[in-house]
């Protein structure tokens, strides 16, 4: 939109697992400062794709790059090296070797499609766990407090981003009993730590009511701009991504079947049909939820 | 406020550790030194030491590992082997025309040398071994001990390690001072870490690996850091072993040890530091002290005809598997020994007398 600068771009993704297609030639980008949405039936290998920007899962096909630099790409022997993989490099040198802790590095946080957060720890330590990445003590260092000043930034750094998105008055709390909608908040809280650039949200309105899920369309505004992010999230509510998504694709059966802006899409014919199925057949059952949805737009 | 409460805290805490050793002290002065109250407090001492190096491990990282009686091998022999005199090293390598090794260093260099070697040795291990996953972990770690164990009296190696031979001669410490102070810096250090951001790192792959590796955390990094870092204390308190028994011999760091350990790991709380030490001396003391009687049938006062030698042991099982039934988080759950803790405990007991 403001900027045409692509901050991630995938390239002719393609990810099979044995003989299934998970994510079938995918190329999409994303520009900066933009909220772009991946929406699809279930199944339709939304989360694989994140999965492969992410370098959970190396791609058979195709190549990622972020802010320019080619940060993930098909290595088939990607899988032994990384177990065996030495020091923490930062920058990639040579070969792509993608893990997600180096990607997290690079400035692309994520969040989980079923809450992750770490279940025996305070929401406070939740979100400063996710600072130990920026890090530049090493363990004696910190063993000895020799690293005490690093130590107190990052807690105030905590403090600060808790109270920014109106959490700091649980954080002494266990993480897993805050309410559901708050779970979610912390678990984009604790990405926002760790510094990014770009945001991958695995649907972050699942399980929310009409009113927190219009809750979290601002919050998503708002860190977007206090944070100078860009978003790119998988979300089922079509209110949501109707309302705050620049651009939106969509995958059916892991290809892309349509891309453009949210009143593009909601016209579409390819769209309709594979959210509503063809008019021939009988729809499946397991669209039926979306299809509602659909309908209540 | 909170600072304050914090560093009046920190002072009862220390206080309370200085008294302790004033007692030690005391007790060294007053009781005969053969009492079998130091054999508890010394063995004690250094199980509280590996088990709060497993604890680490097990309890803080997340990783089931069972190969702790293997590093305390190898910090045992290393400390022995460094340290046993020249002039005693024909006597002691008899059968090795004196051994290979014809020098000897300070005992401190020697106990760092214990941990380092154990360390190094996880370092290799864990190469291969630490993507594995809870059962198999353990699974490989135990082997790998074993092996050691097998290797360590093979005779090929007799010029260093004197094959199946006991070790001896070497330098010992009979104070139990001795042992408190090294195992209490050590657990101290060991806490540190715990407490810093690697600790807390620790804790994140413990409680979910895949979001600690999604929130930048290395993880093959991270794991092995934590088995080295387990491993050197091990080994330290091995080195410890070796001074308390005066002689070692590779056969018997069986994996039944390691399962000693990790009974008082569980029973004490897993990912509970105070735990482990206050279970390793309430199981020490249970084992070699307090259930003794039960292996003689003639008390002082009456005779029982069912107590007979190794009966306490029947006796210390039961005593297990009941704590184990009614405290199934071990004595401490995952909460640490504090002082506020304390004061709330005799809070809920005053008000519940009241009520």
């Amino acid at each position: 939109m403001a900027s045409s600068k692509n901050i991630l771009k995938m390239e002719n993704i393609t990810m099979q697992f044995g003989g299934v297609v998970a994510v079938d030639n995918l190329s999409l980008e994303v520009n900066e400062g933009e909220i772009v949405s991946l929406i699809g039936p279930n199944g339709a290998g939304k989360t694989t794709a994140f999965n492969v920007v992410t370098g959970v899962y190396a791609p058979t096909n195709g190549a990622v790059w972020f802010n320019g630099n080619k940060i993930v790409e098909n290595h088939p022997r990607r899988k032994m090296k990384k177990l065996y993989a030495g020091k923490d490099k930062t920058v990639f040198n040579g070969h792509l070797e993608p893990t997600p802790d180096k990607i997290t590095k690079l400035g692309i946080a994520r969040t989980f499609q079923n809450i992750r957060l770490w279940k025996s720890q305070t929401v406070f330590d939740n979100v400063l766990i996710a600072k130990h990445l920026r890090r530049t003590s090493n363990v004696f260092s910190a063993t000895f407090r020799l690293n005490w000043k690093e130590e107190k930034k990052q807690r105030e750094e905590t403090a600060e981003l808790l109270k920014i998105l109106g959490l700091y008055d649980v954080k002494d709390e266990l993480c897993t009993s805050l309410p559901y909608g708050l779970q979610r908040r912390l678990e984009i809280a604790r990405a926002l730590a760790t510094n990014p650039t770009l945001l991958l949200l695995d649907e972050p309105a699942a399980g929310m009511n009409p009113q927190e899920t219009a809750d979290l369309t601002d919050f998503i505004r708002r860190i977007r701009t206090d944070f100078h992010l860009s978003v790119f999230m998988i979300e089922h509510h079509m209110d949501l991504v109707m309302d705050i998504s620049d651009r939106i694709y969509v995958l059916n059966f892991g290809a892309l079947i349509a891309q453009g802006t949210p009143d593009e899409i909601q016209n579409n014919p390819d769209v309709i049909a594979a959210y509503l199925g063809e008019a021939e057949e009988d729809t499946d059952f397991s669209d039926k939820p979306y299809a509602e949805e659909e309908e209540a737009e | 406020m909170e600072n304050t409460n914090k560093k009046r805290d920190l002072f009862i805490g220390f206080g309370l550790l200085a008294l302790l050793f004033i007692v030690l002290v005391i007790l060294e002065q007053t009781v005969r030194p053969t009492s079998i109250l130091f054999t508890v407090l010394k063995k004690g001492a250094i199980y509280a030491l590996v088990a709060v190096s497993m604890n680490l491990l097990n309890g803080f990282t997340g990783l089931f590992s069972l190969g702790q009686a293997g590093f305390m091998l190898l910090g045992a022999y290393t400390y022995a082997i460094f340290t046993i005199p020249v002039e005693a090293r024909a006597q002691v390598y008899q059968y090795f025309d004196g051994g290979a090794i014809q020098f000897t260093l300070p005992v401190i260099v020697a106990m760092i040398l214990a941990g380092l070697v154990a360390a190094f040795f996880a370092y290799l291990i864990g190469l291969p071994v630490l993507h594995l996953k809870s059962d198999y972990l353990a699974i490989a770690t135990l082997g790998f001990a074993e092996i050691l164990r097998a290797i360590f009296q093979w005779d090929k190696l007799g010029v260093i390690t004197n094959g199946s031979n006991l070790l001896r001669k070497y330098p010992v410490f009979k104070t139990s001072t001795f042992y408190f102070a090294i195992s209490g810096i050590c657990i101290a250090l060991i806490v540190l870490l715990i407490n810093s951001t690697y600790g807390r790192a620790f804790k994140a792959i413990r409680d979910d690996e895949v979001a600690a590796e999604a929130m930048g955390i290395n993880l093959a990094h991270h794991k092995r850091m934590a088995f080295t870092i387990s491993s050197f204390f091990a080994g330290i308190s091995g080195a410890l072993l070796a001074m308390f028994q005066t002689t070692i011999q590779a056969s018997q760091f069986k994996s039944a040890m390691t399962y000693e350990i990790l009974l008082i790991v569980v029973i004490g709380g897993i990912g509970s530091v105070s735990g482990s030490c206050i279970s390793s001396f309430l199981f020490i003391a249970c084992s070699e002290w307090w259930l003794r009687f039960l292996d003689n049938a003639n008390l002082n006062f009456t005779s029982i005809q069912i107590l007979r030698p190794g009966f306490r042991k029947v006796v210390f099982s039961v005593v297990i598997m009941c704590i184990v039934l009614f405290y199934q988080k071990g004595i401490m759950g995952d909460k640490e020994f504090s002082i506020k803790g304390i004061a709330g405990f005799f809070k809920k007991l005053k008000s519940k007398r009241n009520k």
